[in-house]
C-alpha cells in the first residue's frame, strides 16, 4: 500500500499541541477558493511527477516540494519517528493534514494505527467531507481532530467551497457525541467566511453544543500566494488583504461576548 | 535604570575607541631601566606590573560606582609592545580603517616611532615566535590552512572561581609565603625557579593592593572638594571600599563588586590575555553578600541593580585590543570575549539558581550592551523559568544570552579527567569554550581549516590558489577507485598539518613560558601558588590546548558531494569536478545547480550527508585529541569559527558543494548557510550526531524570524526544543532573531542601525561594524527563516 504526500513539515507550530511533525496527504474533494494547499489537489495517479520516496530521501529533500512523493507505510513512518525525541519532550506529536486526509483513508489508517500503537500523540487536520463510515475507521487512532468549519449557509458553501457543508456538520455531530476530542478551526477569509453573519451562526452552533470546544481562529494569510505562481495557476479568491489587528480583535471580542474563549492562529 | 547610569550608558556607546600610549611608554621605561638584567623573567614580569599600577592614571568617572580603567580613559585601549610591536604602518591601518578602527594621534604615532619600536624590534614574543617556526609551519599559515593565537595576544582563556569572595591579596600573600617556606632546595632542582615565580607572584599582590589605595586617596581628594552632599558620601563609601579590598575579603556586596573589578584590570593590565578574563558563575559568587546586605538592610534590590549596572558599564568601557594582519581579519571585532555564566549547578550538582540569577538577567536586558556577554546553564536540575526567561531577552534581538547545556559540559570536563566538582564549578567562556574555572589554563591555540585541506586534498598536496606543493602528495585523485581511498587521502593530508600546528604549537608554549610568564594571573589560579609555577608554565591545575576545527558544515556537503556525484550516482568523473572548480562553476551552472539542490546537505537529519560529518570529527578528533602539551595536560578539539570562517573561506577556491571561490565557509556546526531546508529540529538532530562530549565546546547558531518567538506557545516550544537538543548532549545554542529585511536596510542606511547587534559566532556584535561578507553571511543565514 502506498500512501502520496506533498509535503513533511517538522517543528510545526500551530497543528496542535507541542512540536508537531505534519504530514501532508495529496487529494482533496473541496475546491475552497481560498485553498492554502492548491498542490494538494492533484490527481494521484502515477504521474510523471511523482516521486518515489527512496529516491527522494537519499538524494536529499532539496527538490521542489510542490510534487507528490511516495511512500510505503513502514517509509512515512520512518520520517515521523526521526522526531519522536521533540515529541516526548514538548507533548507534541504527529498531525495528518492535506488535502483532506481521509481521501487516502486505506493508507491514513494503516499509518495512525501504527503511530498509535508506538504511543505518538497524533491529530488530524480535516475538512470533516467524507462519508461516516470513513471517519470511524480512523476516531480510535486520533487523539484530537482539528475539524475545520467554514460557512453555515449551505448556498455559500457550495459556492466557495465546491460541496455541501451537511455532510460535514453531520459528521461533526457524532464526532461530538461519541465524545471525541475536537478542536474547530474556523479559517477567516475577508468578506467570506470572516462576516459577522456567519460568525454568530458560528457561534450559535457552538452554544447549542452541550460540550466546551476549543475554538481556533485562522486568521487569512498570503503564504500561500508564492504557491499559486509556482504551479503557475491563480487563486480564485484573487488578491485579498490580510486582516488588521484591529478587525482580528473585533472578531475575537465578537466570541467573548458570547462567553466563548478563543485563539487566534491556533 | 538611574538617570546616571543613563549618562554612563550612554557614555560608554558614544566614545570611538582609541589608542593609549600610556602602557606601552612606562613598559619601556621600566624595561630601559637596566632593572630587567639584574631579575630573573619572572621577578622583571611581576616588577613591570608594579611599575605600570604605581604610574597609571587614576580615571574616577562622573557618577560611577566602580573605579578603574585598563587606559587614562573609558574605550582608551593600551597596547602590548612586549608581544606585538605595531608599526607606523599598523596604525596607521588601525587609524584609517572602515571597521574596528582605533583612532591614533600623530603624538601616539611618533611615541610608537621613536621610542617604542627602536627598542621592541626583535624582542616581541611575536618577532620571537616567527623567528622559531619552521618553513613547513610559515608556509602552512600563510596559506590559510590555521592561525594562531599566541602572536598577538597572550594565553588566556580562563575565568575565576569563587576565591577572591573568601580571600583577600593579603591572605593570598600568607599563601605564597607558605609556598615559599616550602621549598626544599636540597631536593628540588627546580627550587630556585620556583622561588623567583613565587616573589614574582608576592610582587604582584602587593601591587593590586598599593594600586587600590592609590584609588582610595584619589577618592577622598575628590570627596573633599565635592559640593555635591550626596555624591561626596558616595566617594567616601568607595574610598573605604578601596582601602579594604583587594587587601581583605570583601564583605559586603559593593566590595565584592569593586574586588572583582582590581582583579579584573590587573589581570588586563599585565598581558592582553585571549580571550577576555572574566568573574564566570557571577549569580553564585555575589549571591551571599546580596543575600546578607539586603537582610542587614546595608543594601536595596533597586541599589544591587544599580551597582550591577555600573559594573556592566566598566566592562563596556574596555574594547579588545588591536589585532593587525590575518589575525585581524580572524576575529576583528570590539568585543573581548567575557561571558558571564549564569544558573547551571552547585558543586553538589544541585540547581544553583537564585534570586540573583534573574536580577542580572534584568540587568542583561536593561543595558544591552556587547560586554560583557552572557550565557545561561541549563541543567536537567534547572527550572523551566530559568530558559524562558532568557529566550525573553534573547527575543529581543541581540543575541544575548546564549544557551548552554551544563551536563553536557559537565560530562566533557569528566572525559578530561577533572573532579566532578570542579567539573560542576564550571562552564563556557569565550565563544563556548568549556573549563573548570579558577583551576584550569585552558588556551585557544588557532583555528584549523578543515575545508582547505579537503581542497589540498582534491590537487594532490598543491595549493591552487598559489600553486605551491605545501601539503603532501596523497595521489591523483582521478586514480582513486572509491569514495574510501578518497577518504583516506584526506585523512592523511589533515594529518600531517594537524603535525604541522601541533609542533608550532609546542614552540609557541616554551616561548611563552621562558619569557612572558604571568605571575599575576598565577595568584588567581589553582594550584600555580602551591606547585609554585607559573600559569604560562602548567601551573594550573588543568592544562588543556585547544585546536579549533571550522568549516565543518562546509567540509561535509562537500564530501557528500563527491561521494554522491561522482562515487555513488556517476553523475560526473572526477577529471570533470576539477574542471568545474577550476572554472568557479563558470559556464557549469547546471552542474552547480545539482550541487546545491539534489544533493545530500547536513543539517537535514539525512544520515548519507551526516555519516560523513561523523567520520570526518573522528579524523579530526582523532588528530588532536588526547595529544600532550608542554604542561602537563592534553590537546584537546573544539568546534567553533569566531569569525575565521570568512577568512578561512577567501582562501579557498570553489568548492564541490557548490560554494564558489572566496565565500565563507559554514561557521561552528552550524549548516551551510541555506543548505538546512527542513526546519530546526533536523538542524539539531544532524547536529547532535557529533559527539558533543568529546570536545570542548562547539557552536550551533540557529535563526528565528522575530514572529516565531511572538507569543509564549512559541516561547514555549523553542524552550522545548532546546531541551531535547541538550537531552542529546548538544553543547551550545543560540538564536539570531531578526528579519534578513531589517538587515538589508542597516546595510542601506548604517547611520540609522547603530545599535542593531546579531549573533555573530559565538558573540554578538553591532552589524554595521561588521566587515561586507560577514553581513553578507548572516544575511544568507537569517533568510532561511521561512520554515
Amino acid at each position: 500500500m502506498k500512501g502520496y504526500i506533498f509535503d513533511i513539515k517538522r517543528f510545526a507550530m500551530h497543528d496542535g499541541p507541542g512540536i508537531r511533525t505534519t504530514v501532508f496527504l495529496m487529494g482533496c474533494p473541496l475546491r475552497c477558493w481560498w485553498c492554502h494547499n492548491p498542490e494538494s489537489i492533484g490527481q494521484i495517479n502515477k504521474s510523471d511527477n511523482l516521486r518515489n520516496h527512496n529516491e527522494h530521501n537519499t538524494s536529499c529533500e532539496n527538490f521542489d516540494k510542490l510534487h507528490p512523493t511516495e511512500y510505503s507505510v513502514d517509509e512515512l513512518y520512518t520520517e515521523i519517528e526521526k522526531d519522536w525525541l521533540f515529541y516526548e519532550e514538548s507533548s507534541g506529536g504527529v498531525t495528518f493534514s492535506g488535502g483532506e486526509p481521509l481521501v487516502q483513508i486505506d493508507f491514513l489508517e494503516s499509518i495512525m494505527k501504527k503511530c498509535k500503537y508506538n504511543d505518538f500523540h497524533t491529530a488530524l487536520d480535516t475538512t470533516g467531507y467524507a462519508k461516516y463510515t470513513t471517519l470511524e475507521r480512523i476516531i480510535k487512532y486520533t487523539d484530537l481532530f482539528l475539524y475545520d468549519i467554514k460557512l453555515f449557509n449551505d448556498d455559500l458553501h457550495k459556492n466557495y467551497t465546491g460541496v455541501s457543508n451537511k455532510l460535514i456538520l453531520e459528521n461533526l455531530n457524532r464526532l461530538i457525541e461519541n465524545d471525541a476530542n475536537v478542536v474547530l478551526r474556523i479559517p477567516l477569509i475577508p468578506e467570506i467566511t470572516d462576516t459577522e453573519e456567519n460568525l454568530s451562526r458560528v457561534i450559535g452552533y457552538i452554544k447549542g453544543i452541550n460540550r466546551t470546544l476549543k475554538i481556533d481562529l485562522l486568521p487569512y494569510n498570503k503564504l500561500s500566494e508564492s504557491k499559486y505562481i509556482k504551479l503557475n495557476t491563480e487563486s480564485r479568491l484573487g488578491k485579498v488583504e490580510t486582516q488588521s489587528e484591529e478587525q482580528l480583535s473585533g472578531i475575537v471580542a465578537l466570541f467573548n461576548n458570547h462567553g466563548l474563549e478563543v485563539t487566534l492562529r491556533g | 535604570m538611574t538617570e546616571r547610569i543613563k549618562r554612563l550608558r550612554e557614555q560608554t556607546l558614544s566614545i570611538h575607541p582609541g589608542i593609549s600610549m600610556e602602557r606601552a611608554e612606562l613598559l619601556t621605561e621600566f624595561y630601559k631601566s637596566g632593572i630587567p638584567e639584574n631579575e630573573s623573567v619572572p621577578v622583571t614580569r611581576a616588577l613591570a606590573f608594579k611599575y605600570l599600577l604605581e604610574n597609571k592614571f587614576l580615571c574616577v568617572n562622573n557618577g560611577e560606582l566602580i573605579v578603574g580603567e585598563r587606559g587614562p580613559a573609558p574605550h582608551e585601549t593600551p597596547t602590548f609592545p612586549e608581544i606585538c610591536t605595531h608599526s607606523l604602518a599598523d596604525f596607521e591601518i588601525l587609524n584609517n580603517r572602515e571597521k574596528i578602527s582605533f583612532r591614533v594621534s600623530d603624538e601616539d604615532k611618533s611615541v610608537q616611532q621613536h621610542n617604542v619600536i627602536p627598542f621592541w624590534s626583535g624582542r616581541s614574543i611575536r618577532d620571537k615566535i616567527l623567528k622559531s617556526v619552521d618553513n613547513d609551519w610559515k608556509e602552512a599559515y600563510s596559506a590559510g590552512v590555521f592561525t594562531e593565537f599566541m602572536e598577538q595576544r597572550a594565553p588566556g582563556h580562563t575565568v575565576l572561581d569563587d576565591k577572591i569572595y573568601k580571600k583577600g591579596f593579603k591572605d593570598f600573600i600568607n599563601d605564597i609565603d607558605t609556598s615559599i617556606r616550602n621549598l626544599n632546595f636540597h631536593k628540588d632542582e627546580e627550587a630556585l625557579n620556583k622561588s623567583e615565580e613565587l616573589k614574582a607572584m608576592r610582587i604582584c599582590a602587593e601591587s593590586l593592593i598599593s594600586y587600590s589605595r592609590r584609588y582610595s586617596e584619589k577618592l577622598y581628594e575628590l570627596a573633599a572638594s565635592e559640593t555635591d552632599e550626596s555624591r561626596k558620601n558616595e566617594l567616601e563609601t568607595m574610598a573605604g571600599i578601596c582601602s579594604r579590598v583587594p587587601g581583605n575579603k570583601p564583605n559586603t556586596f559593593w566590595e565584592a563588586l569593586q574586588y572583582y573589578w582590581f582583579v579584573h584590570l590587573g589581570v588586563i593590565t599585565e598581558l592582553n590575555t585571549w580571550d577576555s578574563f572574566n568573574p564566570g558563575r557571577l549569580d553564585r559568587h555575589l549571591y551571599p553578600f546580596f543575600k546578607r546586605d539586603v537582610e542587614t538592610g546595608l543594601l536595596t534590590e533597586d541599589k544591587a541593580r544599580e551597582l550591577l549596572h555600573s559594573f556592566w558599564i566598566k566592562f563596556h568601557n574596555q574594547p579588545a585590543p588591536p589585532k593587525v594582519g590575518v589575525t585581524a581579519q580572524e576575529s576583528n571585532t570590539y568585543t573581548d570575549f567575557c561571558l558571564i555564566n549564569l544558573g547551571g549547578v552547585d558543586e553538589n550538582g544541585d540547581d544553583a539558581t537564585n534570586e540573583l540569577t534573574y536580577i542580572i538577567l534584568d540587568v542583561i536586558e536593561e543595558m544591552r550592551l556587547l560586554q560583557p556577554s552572557s550565557m545561561v546553564q541549563i541543567s536537567k536540575k534547572n527550572p523551566d523559568r530559568l530558559l524562558k526567561r532568557a529566550l525573553k531577552i534573547i527575543k529581543t534581538g541581540f543575541g544575548q544570552p546564549s544557551v548552554f547545556n551544563t551536563d553536557a559540559i559537565i560530562q566533557e570536563m569528566l572525559r578530561h579527567g577533572k573532579s566532578i566538582e570542579d567539573a560542576r564549578n564550571g562552564g563556557a567562556s569565550g565563544c563556548v569554550e568549556t573549563g573548570a574555572f579558577g583551576k584550569e589554563s585552558y588556551i585557544l591555540t588557532g583555528y584549523f581549516n578543515i575545508p582547505k585541506i579537503l581542497e589540498i586534498t582534491l590537487n594532490n598536496g598543491i595549493d591552487p590558489r598559489t600553486n605551491k606543493k605545501i601539503g603532501i602528495e596523497t595521489g591523483d585523485p582521478t586514480k582513486y577507485e572509491s569514495f574510501e581511498q578518497f577518504m583516506s587521502a584526506f585523512k592523511k593530508q589533515l594529518n600531517h598539518f594537524a603535525e604541522i600546528k601541533l609542533k608550532g604549537n609546542l614552540i609557541i608554549e616554551r616561548l611563552w613560558a621562558e619569557y612572558l610568564p604571568a605571575p599575576f594571573m598565577s595568584i588567581l589560579v589553582d594550584d600555580c601558588i602551591k606547585k609554585a609555577k607559573d600559569y604560562n608554565d602548567g601551573g594550573a591545575r588543568y592544562n588543556t590546548s585547544y585546536i579549533q576545527g571550522v568549516g565543518m558544515g562546509s567540509v561535509t556537503d562537500s564530501l557528500a558531494s563527491i561521494k554522491y556525484n561522482i562515487y555513488d550516482k556517476k553523475k560526473l568523473s572526477m577529471e570533470q569536478l576539477l574542471n568545474v572548480l577550476r572554472d568557479n562553476f563558470s559556464g557549469h551552472e547546471e552542474i552547480r545547480k545539482m550541487f546545491l539542490d539534489a544533493t545530500p546537505k547536513y543539517g537535514n537529519d539525512n544520515d548519507y550527508a551526516d555519516s560523513i560529518l561523523r567520520e570526518v570529527f573522528d579524523i579530526y578528533y582523532n588528530a588532536v585529541d588526547g595529544r600532550p602539551n608542554t604542561k602537563g595536560g592534553f590537546y584537546r578539539i573544539n568546534l567553533l569559527p569566531t569569525t575565521s570562517h570568512v577568512y578561512f573561506g577567501s582562501v579557498i577556491g570553489s568548492m564541490p558543494d557548490g560554494r564558489l571561490c572566496g565565500k565563507p565557509l559554514s561557521e561552528g556546526i552550524s549548516p551551510v548557510q541555506g543548505a538546512d531546508r527542513n526546519g530546526p529540529t533536523s538542524v539539531i538532530k544532524s547536529a547532535a550526531k557529533i559527539d558533543h562530549i568529546r570536545t570542548g565546546g562547539t557552536l550551533l547558531n540557529q535563526k528565528f524570524s522575530p514572529q516565531i518567538l511572538e507569543d509564549e506557545s512559541g516561547v514555549e516550544k523553542v524552550l522545548k526544543l532546546i531541551r531535547s537538543y541538550f537531552r542529546m548532549d548538544g553543547h551550545h545554542i543560540q538564536f539570531n532573531v531578526v528579519t534578513a529585511e531589517t538587515l538589508r536596510n542597516a546595510q542601506a542606511e548604517p547611520e540609522n542601525y547603530k545599535d542593531l547587534i546579531v549573533r555573530v559566532a559565538g558573540y554578538s556584535d553591532y552589524f554595521v561594524n561588521l566587515g561586507e561578507e560577514l553581513q553578507e553571511e548572516i544575511i544568507r543565514r537569517t533568510e532561511q527563516s521561512d520554515f
